[in-house]
């Protein structure tokens, strides 16, 4: 438990709520990383501009906040190579096929009260927390 | 270009939200989902400040006629829950468990990365974006019923109407 930041959190949350409410009500689009990631990959013309700013503006604002940190932990990847490959495809096609990740059907949809999200949303909860069980603590 | 530029800020608003939260952090996430080990709940608090957020904003937001600087609000249109969604969740759920990576830190953790040397960041996010153009190849392929806006794949039926 050393590692609970429960303030970080919840202002980064709050941060990330903003940032969502605003893109809808100023440009009608749902922030859903996955969703604006995977546009890229198949944009249709006039379409991309805005995905490429979102994307530009989180990188931005990672870096600012790495300036600022000094580096230091900011990430630490304990997972090997070959299982972070396996992981990214899964994470990768997974959230295509679902239409949705964390922010989109997590964030956006739950707002949204939508049932396809709440379903999403609790089952890559679940199915991660298993996965993470399995992982760590099986015999 | 004025949405471009909320575009850039609302992303930048989110890259500092996820940094922030530690949540670029896949060890802070793998410390969220390990429910039976050390347990840490900060990813917990960084939902509920969210949600503080989104669940008054949005349905306020979308009983507006139209965005303030756009024609219509784009939405999902499907209503049904169907094998695609939830196994597509599932997919996510064990990528996400073995990593700790979802997309959006997957994108901001590169910035670190790259100011620390870590590799392994780019291996996991250059993975995920082949896994997205792999079901964009395969959906192009099969699928020609992709109803929902967001999906990869084939545009959108009404996009091809005359």
């Amino acid at each position: 438990m050393e590692d609970f930041t429960p303030i970080n959190g919840l202002v980064g949350g709050l941060l990330l709520g903003s940032a969502t409410a605003l893109l809808l009500w100023l440009n009608g689009r749902l922030a859903g990383i996955s969703g604006i990631v995977g546009g890229l990959l198949s944009p249709k013309s006039g379409d991309a501009g805005w995905r490429v700013a979102f994307v530009a503006g989180i990188l931005l604002g990672a870096f600012v906040c790495t300036l600022v940190a000094g580096g230091g932990d900011l990430v630490q990847v304990e997972t090997s190579l070959p299982v972070l490959v396996v992981a990214g495809l899964l994470v990768g096609f997974g959230t295509r096929l679902g239409s949705g990740c964390t922010s989109g059907h997590g964030l956006c949809g739950l707002s949204r009260l939508s049932r396809r999200s709440v379903a999403a949303t609790l089952v890559f909860f679940g199915v991660a927390m298993l996965t993470v069980f399995l992982v760590r603590h099986a015999p | 270009m004025v949405r471009t530029l909320v575009a850039l800020f609302t992303g930048t608003l989110f890259g500092v939200g996820l940094s922030v939260s530690g949540m670029v952090n896949p060890a802070r996430i793998l410390g969220f989902l390990d429910v039976a080990g050390d347990w840490d709940p900060t990813l917990a608090f960084v939902m509920v400040g969210a949600l503080l957020v989104t669940v008054p904003a949005i349905p306020v937001i979308l009983r507006q006629p139209r965005p303030l600087l756009a024609v219509k609000f784009d939405l999902p249109t499907r209503k049904t829950l169907d094998t695609r969604l939830l196994g597509g969740a599932a997919l996510f759920g064990v990528g996400w468990g073995l990593s700790g990576f979802c997309p959006g830190p997957a994108v901001a953790a590169m910035v670190p990365a790259l100011a620390g040397g870590l590799p392994a960041v780019f291996v996991f996010t250059g993975s995920m974006v082949a896994g997205m153009f792999l079901f964009g190849r395969l959906s192009g392929n099969t699928a020609r019923s992709v109803p929902e806006r967001e999906s990869a794949g084939p545009p959108a039926p009404s996009n091809v109407r005359p």
